[in-house]
């Protein structure tokens, strides 16, 4: 069932700059997709259009059927939850509390459920420690954090995060891992845009490539990421375990171990 | 065989003294307390960076590495107040005794987001802020921000204002306004984190350039060590606000300890440890899969 639908979209900003040039792009229920591309390729100007922040120049963008320029973005947001790529832009409360309880207040939930919902999500963040703390002195990660935790808090359909990974250590990387399986498990859809090729690798999402606003490529991550033509155009490099069974093909008559051994070493030397 | 391939390499200590450039910034029992806190940020810190160095510093969220930068570029003491001991030098000068504007002709910082260090109207202007204030001469001004546009290739920038430029562009302008100052140290935090994987490997690029060609030091804080650690000379680890891993990179990532320190282990240096302790042992640690490949193919 698709959930999320981009039918010929072209947004052109007001300065005149053409940010997607006809996309089309059908995500299904439950699906997570990877976004990759060069820097202003368009990626972070596609997924505002999920919750209606932007809405198309020409084309239309469905979400659960409903064209987005039909329907508010507040009302959208309750199905699509967006943690910005810069927290800045998204946080505002004078404490992280309230910050977590403010969407979850216009979303009409009871005061029993806001206070079970924010504990739970300042608790699996690990910032319960600063709940009354404002959001403007945290940390570059645990502003991160806190977008997550707003918007999980919510409870969306729609997860998407906008490069999670920035400024955030291997504990705090392996955690959002384990969210984004967690939110595959519990039948999310989940769009990442991300930069961070080996984040990505171990998730095996389905890998959208965008090139000057088009999307230029779209399939499994395996396949896409062996397209190097298609890698070099879009700015993206492959991440280092491919790199490295590539050039052990390169001489077949020595095969030394293929990926998913390689991954389960991996996974085996890990602390 | 493999075994005799190790003992041929030279330990760390004894390479460095013999080519020793003499130490260009210097960290002695250096802590650090913020006002109010409880908890040292730093403790007891000892680092000597030599010059011509690339060293990586690297360490779990909240471990000390903005601290000890800060430390390092004289935002502590002079901006940050807080407990101090111990002391720092860079280029000869005490950090705590310097006025702020005579360490910024020895150490440059480029801050994460670049759009909070560039501000004028053109990347030129905004190149040649620095030296102004610095009251650098006219014309050795023009000639220092046409050499450093050329050196990061955005001559054909030099007209732009700097907001109207992408996110890897915007990086290079600021990098340029701090190498137009000549420092002799440049620190870097974070510095490919919002670009692309190839603008990414652009920047590492030019680390490399500037290290090779006009033998500036670097200290840099990145999360995503695969980027670093083929150009890096050395790699520090901080944990709670102490030094606890400091060696040649992939020695350091080797180390079975190094995963316990909340630092990303690129994939390599997993297989690498891996292998190792099955008992395959590699001639060195590998600095990228190519590497790895090739060694696996030799052996």
């Amino acid at each position: 069932m698709t959930l999320i639908e981009f039918d010929r979209v072209t947004f052109v900003h007001q300065t005149g700059t053409v940010a997607l040039r006809d996309v089309s792009l059908r995500v299904s229920k439950g699906e997570t997709v990877a976004i990759v591309g060069e820097n202003g390729a368009g990626k972070t100007t596609l997924v505002r259009h999920i919750n209606g922040l932007l809405k198309p120049s020409s084309g239309a963008v469905r979400v659960d059927g409903v064209d987005t320029r039909k329907i508010t973005t507040a009302t959208l947001s309750r199905k699509a939850g967006i943690a910005f790529q810069n927290p800045d832009h998204q946080l505002f409360s004078e404490s992280v509390e309230s910050e977590v309880k403010f969407a979850l207040r216009n979303f009409g939930f009871t005061e029993e459920a806001i206070a079970e919902r924010c504990d739970w999500a300042l608790n699996f963040f690990g910032l319960a420690e600063y709940r009354k703390t404002s959001p403007l002195v945290l940390s570059g990660g645990e502003k991160k954090r806190l977008t997550l935790a707003c918007i999980l808090a919510w409870d969306p359909d729609i997860v998407v995060l906008d490069e999670p990974t920035v400024g955030q250590d291997a504990l705090q990387k392996e955690k959002l891992s384990q969210i984004v399986k967690m939110l595959q498990a519990t039948g999310k859809t989940v769009i990442i845009v991300s930069h961070d090729i080996e984040f990505l690798w171990p998730l095996q999402p389905r890998l959208v490539v965008m090139s000057g606003g088009r999307i230029v490529a779209d399939g499994p991550t395996g396949q896409v990421m062996a397209d190097k033509d298609v890698l070099v155009g879009a700015r993206v490099t492959q991440p280092q375990l491919l790199r490295l069974y590539l050039a052990l093909r390169v001489r077949p008559d020595k095969p030394f171990f293929d990926v998913p051994t390689a991954e389960r070493w991996i996974a085996e030397a890990a602390p | 065989m493999a075994t005799k391939r190790l003992s041929a390499i030279r330990p760390a200590a004894a390479f460095e003294q013999e080519y020793r450039l003499g130490t260009l910034a210097s960290v002695s029992g250096l802590s650090f307390r913020y006002p109010d806190a409880g908890k040292w940020a730093l403790q007891d810190i000892d680092l000597h960076v030599e010059e011509g160095d690339v060293v990586l510093l690297a360490g779990p969220s909240g471990c000390g590495k903005s601290t000890l930068l800060r430390c390092l570029n004289g935002l502590i003491p002079h901006m940050y107040p807080g407990e101090l001991r111990g002391e720092v030098t860079v280029g000869g000068q005490k950090v705590a005794e310097t006025p702020m504007a005579s360490l910024s002709q020895n150490v440059g910082m480029l801050f994460q987001n670049p759009e909070n260090q560039i501000f004028m109207f053109s990347v030129e202007r905004d190149i040649a802020f620095g030296l102004q204030n610095l009251g650098v001469p006219r014309d050795e001004m023009r000639s220092r921000v046409d050499e450093t546009m050329r050196l990061l290739g955005i001559t054909d920038l030099a007209q732009r204002a700097p907001h109207e430029l992408s996110d890897g562009q915007k990086q290079r302008a600021a990098l340029a306004g701090v190498i137009a100052m000549r420092p002799k140290l440049i620190i870097l935090d974070e510095p490919t984190s919002l670009l692309d994987p190839r603008t990414a490997m652009d920047v590492v690029g030019m680390i490399e350039e500037l290290n090779h060609a006009h033998g500036i030091t670097f200290i840099v804080v990145e999360h995503r060590l695969e980027l670093l650690t083929p150009v890096a000379d050395r790699l520090v680890v901080l944990d709670a606000g102490r030094k606890v891993l400091d060696g040649k990179p992939m020695d350091v990532l080797a180390d079975e300890r190094a995963g316990g320190f909340g630092i990303s282990i690129p994939p390599v240096a997993r297989l690498y440890t891996y292998l190792a302790k099955e008992g395959f042992k590699l001639p060195r640690p590998p600095r990228s899969p190519e590497e790895l490949a090739q060694e696996l193919q030799a052996t």
